[in-house]
C-alpha cells in the first residue's frame, strides 16, 4: 500500500537541521514523507506549537534535538523531551496514538542517523496510516508553511 | 496564590456536547502563574479539544480561545461582554471564583469550569505547588512561628506533633513534611521554643466554613444604598 503520510520534523538549526543537510550532501536516501522545519532550538517548541500541527493535519511529528548536554542553550533540548512526554499524554487523552510524536537527539555530524531516523519515523507513521484529523492537503500545506513561518520569526530576531 | 490543575479533555468534551459554540476564557493571574489556565494551557487545552471532538464526528463544533487579566474582577470581564454574545457556551479556565463571576456577569450563558481548584498554596519547586492557607477566618500564625497547622498538618492539631510524625515526614504520606516538626525547629532557631510550651486553645471554626458562606464588610468602604443594610431593590 501506498504510504502518502506526511512527517514533520521540527529540526533544531544547531543539530538536526544541519544533519539532515549532511544527509542531503552524502546523497543518502531517507523517504519523501518528510517536510522539515528549521527551528532556533527544540526547547523553543511549545506543546501548543506540536498540537497545531496535528490540527492542521499531519500525520506525525519528530522532533530533533541535539544530544543530550549539546543543546547551544543548555538545556532546551531536555525541555522539549519533557514537553513531548506532556503532548503524548495529550494524544493519548483525546484518542489519537501518542506514537505519531517522537522526540529523537543527534549531533550535526550524524547525516546517517538523520535518515535512519526520519525513516524509522516514516514507517512507523505509515503503519499508524493517515491521521483521522487529516484536512485536505492545501490546508496542511498552509498550516506547514504557518508554523514555519513562526519559527522563521523567532530565528530572524535572533539574528538581530 | 490559588492553585488548580486542569480538567481531562474527555471530561470537558462531555460538558459541551449539548453546544456548538463554546469559547474558553483564560485567566491572566493565579492560574497563569500556576500553569492550568493562563494563555498558554488555555491554546493548548483549545487545541486539544477541537481535535478531541472531530475525532468524535463533531468537528464543527466551534471551539475559541481567549484569555483576559483577571477573571474575578468586573472591571476586566467587562472586556469579554461583547464576545460571550456570539458564543452558546463558556469554559471558564479561572479558579472558582472566576468560574462563578463570569456566570453571575452573563446569567444568559451556561459557564463551566475548566479547572480544579485546588487551594491557596506557594511554588515549592519548579512545576511542584503545595497547600499554606485553609483560609480559616482567624489567622494563629504568630503562634506557631509562621507555620500553619490548620493548612500543613493533616490532622490540623495545635498542640502537636502526634506519634506518627517520623523523620519530619507526616505519617500519612512520606511527600508530607509534618508540620509539626518544622514549627519547633523554627521555633529552636528563633530562640523561643518556651512560647510552645504553653497549650494552644482549640479553634473557634464559627469564623471558616462552619458558619455558613463569608462576606468581608468594611462599611466605611460601602456606597450608600449598596452595603449589605441597604434594602433589596434598592441598588
Amino acid at each position: 500500500m501506498k504510504n502518502d503520510t506526511i512527517v514533520l520534523a521540527l529540526c533544531c538549526h544547531y543539530c538536526a537541521y544541519a544533519a539532515a543537510d549532511m544527509a542531503g550532501s552524502m546523497r543518502l536516501q531517507y523517504p519523501p514523507n518528510i517536510r522539515v522545519l528549521r527551528m532556533p532550538c527544540t526547547g523553543k517548541i511549545e506543546e501548543n506549537y506540536v498540537l497545531s500541527a496535528f490540527e492542521y493535519g499531519v500525520d506525525g511529528v519528530m522532533v530533533a534535538g541535539c544530544l543530550e548536554g549539546g543543546c547551544h542553550y543548555l538545556e532546551g533540548n531536555l525541555r522539549a523531551r519533557k514537553r513531548i512526554e506532556r503532548v503524548k499524554g495529550i494524544l493519548e487523552e483525546i484518542g489519537l496514538e501518542p506514537e505519531r510524536v517522537e522526540m529523537f537527539n543527534l549531533s550535526s555530524a550524524e547525516g546517517p542517523r538523520f535518515a535512519e531516523i526520519s525513516t524509522e519515523m516514516c514507517e512507523r507513521i505509515g503503519k499508524l496510516g493517515p491521521s483521522p484529523l487529516r484536512a485536505d492537503r492545501s490546508r496542511l500545506k498552509a498550516g506547514i508553511e504557518e508554523l514555519q513561518a513562526e519559527a522563521d520569526a523567532v530565528l530572524e530576531g535572533e539574528k538581530r | 496564590m490559588i492553585v488548580a490543575d486542569r480538567k481531562q479533555i474527555p471530561e470537558l468534551r462531555d460538558m459541551i456536547k449539548d453546544f456548538d459554540r463554546v469559547l474558553l476564557v483564560g485567566c491572566g493571574t493565579c492560574v497563569t502563574v500556576c500553569l492550568s489556565g493562563g494563555e498558554r494551557e488555555v491554546g493548548i487545552i483549545g487545541s486539544a479539544l477541537r481535535m478531541s471532538l472531530k475525532l468524535i464526528g463533531r468537528g464543527d463544533t466551534v471551539v475559541d480561545e481567549c484569555t483576559i487579566e483577571r477573571q474575578c474582577d468586573d472591571a476586566f470581564i467587562d472586556a469579554l461582554a461583547e464576545r460571550v454574545q456570539e458564543y452558546d457556551a463558556v469554559i471558564s479556565f479561572g479558579c472558582g471564583v472566576g468560574v462563578q463571576a463570569l456566570a453571575e456577569r452573563f446569567p444568559k450563558t451556561p459557564m463551566f469550569p475548566g479547572l480544579n481548584t485546588q487551594f491557596m498554596g506557594l511554588l515549592e519547586s519548579q512545576g511542584v505547588w503545595a497547600e499554606k492557607c485553609a483560609g480559616c477566618g482567624r489567622c494563629r500564625l504568630g503562634e506557631f512561628m509562621g507555620l500553619c497547622p490548620i493548612a500543613r498538618c493533616s490532622k490540623q492539631i495545635f498542640n502537636g506533633p502526634c506519634g506518627g510524625s517520623h523523620d519530619g515526614k507526616c505519617e500519612v504520606n512520606d511527600d508530607i513534611n509534618c508540620v509539626w516538626q518544622e514549627i519547633i525547629d523554627r521555633a529552636r532557631e528563633l530562640g523561643m521554643l518556651d512560647k510552645l510550651e504553653e497549650l494552644a486553645q482549640p479553634q473557634d471554626w464559627s469564623t471558616y466554613r462552619d458558619g455558613g458562606p463569608r462576606k468581608v464588610v468594611r462599611e466605611d468602604q460601602c456606597i450608600a444604598g449598596m452595603g449589605p443594610d441597604a434594602e433589596e431593590g434598592v441598588q
